[in-house]
């Protein structure tokens, strides 16, 4: 809806109500402002998302249509509307970083991402890395070291630890443990996860 | 989490004018490390959210005409971290390296960290910025170990959550403010942009409903020096106890200015006069470094709980000119 100042009106409102209510200056003071609008490329006011809507998220290379509000976290859409629950929702929990996915090939916490600013991005989650009977080298590393133990943390790291290695393919100790400095593990694998990472820098993976 | 509009912002004056249609229930979004968990905890409760994640104008680090550098408000912390120009200002990449998590790093943003509200545990369970429950100041009676020493006489005893601020106002950065009317824009010292709350209405910043902060802009660094020194409990994510940020100019091996900015101590950042005018004429050594930290807090007020954090505040600002002067500490 139209709303808001008319530059040529002296700073008088004009909105949808008193355009209904109809006084013959209104309504060409209304038509003018319209016509403002129409010739903008895309009025603000149709942009609004104010309630559901469908949107279609690209998720591991698929397209899927959702039904989201504006309130809907990323987070939420994967795991309870794609059934993507390797990224974990951390509401009651505190561990940092388990709920990492890579949007447009950066890390990011799903659970602080709302689904719509992800709408037109490439979203992968740890799901992406099963491969098709290869999984990815971060995942067999983290087989190979032992790098988890009750496991909740351990797609985030997994996640953080693939963003790390695309961005920066031969990081030294330092580096990993900046890079994944925003992952946390209450179980206290880091030994295994270092051990994961500093072979797959030499192997660069 | 309650339900808000959303809309996205695709240049500066679509976003002002998506901000102008309800002034003052409005809430601007880019990386979302800090809205959305204030959202989810509804501690904020916006009509409706801008998102300008996507308005490209402002996400270029780029040279200004005199040889500064100017920074978009979307410019990332691993934009910050990669770019020539901000190399120049290294007290800047002190703060960007010291942020150890590849999620921040890739998806927070240098305006996200300015306009950051306050981590106090009293305002993030709801007890509003200066703490109070039913007329008691629970930052000052109840547990205030992470709260202000300095700049804590009022009832604001939180600190400041930027860990970028000191060093760009050590930098004597600037912010241009744009809005809230289309076109209408304001340069401010980024030192200026701080306010602390004197009543529970009033954030932490100047800016005022439909109004965001675009770009900043620095200088030309001009041979002076820089270092920044963040006091972290833990090596992973985690706010400083304490920072501090020093800008030198020299002359002939002494300080011919120095400007020396506590952040993590006070309701705003903390611009340290006492500090700098102890350094004047001095070269930096480990003692003058320690004059200049003991001249720091001197002034400082602790509450209750946090004596311990002059002790850091001293060694932030004592650290910070050493790295200045090129130590590794």
């Amino acid at each position: 809806m139209v709303q808001g100042k008319d530059p040529g009106s002296g700073g008088v409102i004009f909105t949808r109500r008193n355009f209904l209510k109809g006084s013959g200056a209104a309504m060409a003071a209304t038509a003018a402002v319209t016509q403002t609008a129409a010739q903008q490329p895309a009025a603000a006011a149709t942009r609004v998302v104010s309630g559901a809507k469908e949107i279609t998220l690209n998720v591991n290379g698929a397209d899927h249509k959702v039904a989201v509000e504006p309130r809907t976290t990323l987070l939420e859409v994967l795991r309870d509307k794609l059934n993507l629950t390797g990224c974990k929702d951390l509401k009651d929990v505190y561990v940092d970083g388990a709920d990492t996915v890579l949007v447009d090939g950066k890390a990011t916490y799903a659970g602080v991402m709302l689904a719509l600013q992800a709408e037109g991005k490439k979203i992968r989650t740890v799901e992406s890395l099963r491969g098709d009977g290869q999984p990815d080298p971060v995942v067999t590393g983290f087989v190979k070291h032992d790098a988890m133990q009750c496991g909740f943390c351990t797609p985030g790291f997994v996640m953080a630890m693939r963003a790390l290695l695309d961005k920066q393919p031969n990081p030294t100790l330092d580096e990993i443990r900046e890079g994944l400095g925003g992952n946390i593990c209450r179980c206290g694998t880091y030994d295994g996860i270092t051990k994961c990472a500093l072979e797959l820098a030499k192997g660069g993976a | 989490m309650r339900n808000f509009e959303y809309a996205a912002a695709d240049s500066e004056a679509d976003a002002l004018s998506l901000l102008a249609d309800h002034p003052g229930e409005t809430a601007i979004l880019a990386g979302g490390t800090d809205l959305v968990s204030l959202l989810q905890k509804e501690l904020v409760n916006p009509r409706r959210v801008v998102d300008i994640s996507r308005v490209s104008e402002l996400k270029a680090i780029e040279p200004t005409d005199d040889g500064g550098v100017r920074i978009g408000a979307l410019a990332t912390l691993e934009e910050l971290l990669a770019s020539p120009l901000a190399a120049e200002y290294p007290s800047l990449r002190d703060v960007a390296s010291a942020i150890r998590a590849i999620q921040i790093q890739q998806y927070g943003t240098i305006g996200g960290d300015l306009c950051h509200l306050p981590n106090c545990w009293y305002f993030r369970k709801g007890y509003g910025l200066l703490g109070d429950s039913n007329g008691r100041a629970l930052s000052e009676e109840g547990d205030n170990r992470y709260h202000a020493i300095f700049g804590n006489r009022g009832r604001a005893k939180f600190v400041s959550a930027s860990r970028f601020a000191p060093s760009l106002i050590a930098w004597d950065a600037s912010v241009r403010i744009a809005g809230p009317a289309a076109g209408e824009e304001a340069w401010l010292p980024l030192e200026q942009f701080f306010v602390t709350p004197k009543g529970d209405q009033q954030g932490v910043t100047r800016l005022a409903p439909g109004q965001l902060i675009t770009h900043l802009e620095l200088t030309p660094a001009a041979g002076r020096l820089s270092g920044a020194y963040e006091v972290l409990e833990m090596s992973g994510l985690d706010w400083p106890l304490a920072a501090a940020a020093s800008t030198l100019e020299m002359e002939g091996g002494v300080v011919s200015r120095a400007k020396i900015v506590l952040g993590h101590v006070a309701p705003t950042p903390w611009v340290s006069h006492p500090a700098a005018d102890v350094l004047r004429g001095q070269p930096i050594t480990e003692a003058t470094a320690e004059l200049a930290g003991e001249a720091a807090v001197s002034e400082a007020s602790p509450l209750k709980d946090n004596e311990y954090k002059v002790r850091l505040a001293k060694t932030a600002v004592k650290r910070s000119l050493l790295r200045a002067a090129g130590a590794n500490v």
